[in-house]
């Protein structure tokens, strides 16, 4: 990594050299970075000067910046220069013409997630048109949506339709020099979704990248911006449940959540990219930046995320709480089997008074897992009547695995009261005992007695959302015990 | 129904059944009796399957099949219970959810159909009905939160919705108070019937003021040192465990030989 970093330092300074892109017709830009590879995305998706400018910016800073390594994880040293930062969506040609050609190991989990039959082949990445007809699930959501006023797209679309919107927020909450990995993600991010919801909206349906048909092959650099205008509300949700198989090495995603005055966010992930093999082989590094901030009094952003997949899960949704009266919080399930490894938690930034926040945190580890929960609860001294509530429970599951907890809270001002409860236990032999004794067998047991667990966390996601979260844990969980 | 013939297990290594044997049929209460670490729990165990209870020599036939071959859960499924001496928690199961997933797994073990929720929810209602209890343990995660009364309840109800064929109570009646041990009592015996089997192991003679058992069993350093009938059980109460170690054994087999 350190050499390729030297070669792109030496590009440092030079400039854009316009009509560079022409010199290259491939779809697929060969490894590695540098400002003319950026040159050259921003050139293919035809953006205007400022935001090419502005992945520049970041580039250049991302230069001078070291990968952190304060996480409580291994991470194999990754080489900037051998990943590909473009490449255009496969077309449909090249795409599984239809389910008889899909890995049927993939349908297999498909079915046991029950995942609707007519949903398995666009999961599946099988061609668009061969599953969906002209009036698509996809179609008649946008009309609606429109009707209300609601803003939903790819941010590529968002960039050419709604530029002031983007210029305006893009970076508000997450700087491109925020940190190692959001840097990199401003410089090269190739698409991602846009929503705005206008001034006392409720957006009529829960926004799912589901339903958003150009979702598919978004990339490892996905950027997020979601802006609720005074007194609106929205409640999206991330990533299908359905495993993707994605090959991609890294995934370095941004999320920004800005909420004004009275409005409400609410962002659901499910996140289950691929974990590596039982032997710890392979699998994704999840590094994500996602913060919401709570511009304006009344706000309320709710993180709820179910982490089960990746070889290395990294992120910490967090909460600006900069309006008087401002709610954050925070759900999560984080499960690690096998080799899996999670570092994960949030940061609750205490800024306006009588600002609220709320944490609850599980974590469970089987196999050889390490999971750790990381939180930062941070009141300044304007924040008077600040707080904050935290739950952050551990569960392990055999011997081998390992929980760890890194609560850090600063508090200035004496007001303020924070609450920190933790507790750390293990699936009891007694109650799997108690269970086998009902006549439940072994993998039910421990799905129910996982699921209990998660309780306060699945029952704050939607509905179908929260089924198909149980279902997941229960296959990734397979032979964990015995 | 039951039987169990020269019985040796260990925990740990440790022997503590040394040669136990016991018949139980269908229809029959029996009970149990013994001093703390003469047994009784380690018994209950070993028939459940529990891990760690070893089986060093000795057979346990169940309905004339070797029980020991079988897997926890399928000793179950075939309809042993045990209510447990201390009821695990498990926060965040509903105790309904629970119990609907035991019932349906040893129907589907047992070819039957799975119960849906209605048909499910009917059969609790008839079993609360029967046993006088109100449905506020239905809404509750299992144990969680319970007393030490609700938790042997709770066991009694679930023993009445899964209808076992052989029941194991150990020490269901300690640590209760009077109202709740004739409640447990109770359930006991509404839920006796002709094809049940049931076994108390207990401490105390208390619980067999309520429930009249068809034999009565004293356990001693892993083995049973005597058998008799409701009677035996006073004895022991009146005399004390003391007295079967100061020749208490010798007089009760003279008592059966005379």
């Amino acid at each position: 990594m350190n050499e390729g970093k030297v070669q792109i330092e030496t590009r440092l300074g030079q400039k854009y050299k316009h009509g560079f892109f022409t010199e290259i017709d491939a779809d697929t830009v060969p490894p590695g970075l540098s400002e003319d590879v950026i040159c050259l995305i921003s050139a293919k998706k035809g953006e205007p000067e400022w935001l090419l400018e502005w992945r520049l910016e970041s580039y250049r800073h991302w230069l001078t910046m070291d990968q952190p390594n304060w996480a409580h994880l291994k991470i194999e040293p990754i080489d900037f220069q051998a990943i590909s930062y473009f490449s255009a969506p496969k077309s449909d040609k090249d795409r599984p013409q239809s389910l008889d050609e899909v890995d049927p190991k993939l349908l297999e989990t498909y079915d046991k997630l029950g995942v609707p039959l007519h949903e398995r082949a666009r999961l599946a990445g099988v061609a668009v048109d061969a599953v969906f007809d002209s009036v698509s699930v996809g179609t008649t959501f946008k009309k609606e949506l429109k009707k209300a006023g609601v803003v939903f797209c790819s941010f590529s679309e968002a960039v050419e339709d709604h530029p002031e919107l983007v210029r305006q927020y893009l970076g508000s909450v997450v700087p491109q020099r925020d940190n190692f990995f959001a840097a990199l993600n401003s410089a090269v991010f190739t698409d991602g979704s846009f929503v705005f919801i206008p001034k006392g909206v409720r957006c009529p349906m829960e926004l799912s990248t589901y339903f958003r048909i150009n979702a598919m092959n978004t990339g490892q650099f996905e950027r997020t911006l979601i802006v609720a205008e005074e007194g609106s509300e929205v409640s999206y949700l991330e990533g299908c449940t359905a495993p993707m198989r994605d090959e991609n090495q890294l995934h370095a995603a941004v999320v920004e959540l800005v909420a004004m005055k009275d409005a409400k966010i609410k962002y659901s992930t499910v996140q289950n990219w691929y974990p590596g093999d039982e032997e710890g082989k392979g699998g994704i590094y999840n590094f994500v930046t996602k913060r919401g901030l709570c511009k304006e009094e009344n706000a309320r952003i709710s993180w709820t995320q179910v982490e089960t997949g990746s070889a290395i899960t990294w992120k910490y949704p967090s909460c600006v709480l900069r309006g008087d009266n401002s709610v954050g919080e925070f759900y999560s399930v984080a499960l690690t089997n096998n080799f899996q490894q999670a570092d994960t938690g949030t940061k609750m930034i205490h800024m306006g008074k009588n600002t609220r926040s709320t944490i609850i945190s599980k974590g469970i580890s089987a196999g050889r897992g390490q999971n750790a929960y990381r939180g930062l609860v941070k009141v300044l001294p304007t924040a008077a009547n600040a707080r904050n509530f935290t739950q952050c429970d551990s569960m392990l599951i055999g011997k081998r695995c390992g929980a760890h907890t890194f609560p850090y809270i600063e508090v200035k001002n004496p007001t303020a009261k924070v609450e920190h409860e933790a507790t750390t236990s293990r699936i009891g032999e007694d109650q799997l005992f108690y269970c086998l004794q009902r006549g439940i067998s072994e993998e039910d047991a421990v799905s129910m007695i996982v699921d209990g667990f998660c309780k306060q966390v699945f029952r704050e996601l939607p509905m179908e959302f929260a089924v198909e979260a149980k279902a997941l844990l229960e296959v990734s969980l397979e032979g964990a015990v015995g | 129904m039951l039987k169990i013939s020269n019985l040796h297990a260990s925990v740990d290594g440790k022997e503590i059944l040394k040669g136990l044997d016991l018949e139980v049929n269908a229809g029959e209460v029996h009970a149990i009796m013994g001093p703390n670490g003469s047994g009784k729990s380690t018994l209950g165990n070993v028939i459940a399957g529990r891990e760690g209870y070893e089986v060093t020599e000795g057979t346990v036939h169940y309905n004339g099949e070797d029980l020991l071959a079988l897997s926890p859960e399928e000793r179950a499924c075939e309809g042993v219970f045990l209510a447990f001496q201390y009821p695990v928690e498990i926060p965040g199961v509903n105790n309904t959810y629970f119990l609907r997933a035991a019932l349906n797994a040893q129907r589907k073990h047992r070819g039957e159909e799975e119960l849906d929720s209605i048909g499910f929810l009917k059969r609790v209602r008839e079993k609360l009905e029967i046993l006088h209890i109100g449905d506020e343990l239905l809404h509750r995660a299992v144990n969680e939160g319970f007393s030490g009364g609700e938790k042997k309840r709770n066991e009694i109800f679930q023993m009445a919705v899964l209808e076992p064929r052989l029941a194991i109570l150990d020490e269901t009646d300690s640590g209760l108070d009077i109202d709740a041990l004739k409640a447990v009592a109770d359930g006991v015996n509404r839920l006796r019937s002709p094809d049940r089997a049931m076994v108390l192991v207990t401490h105390y003679q208390r619980l067999l003021d309520y429930v009249e058992p068809d034999h009565v069993h004293v356990l001693s350093d892993g083995k049973i040192v005597a058998s008799g009938d409701a009677d035996l059980a006073r004895k022991l109460e009146a005399e004390g465990y003391k007295w079967l170690e100061d020749g208490g054994i010798a007089e009760l087999k003279e008592a059966e030989t005379a």
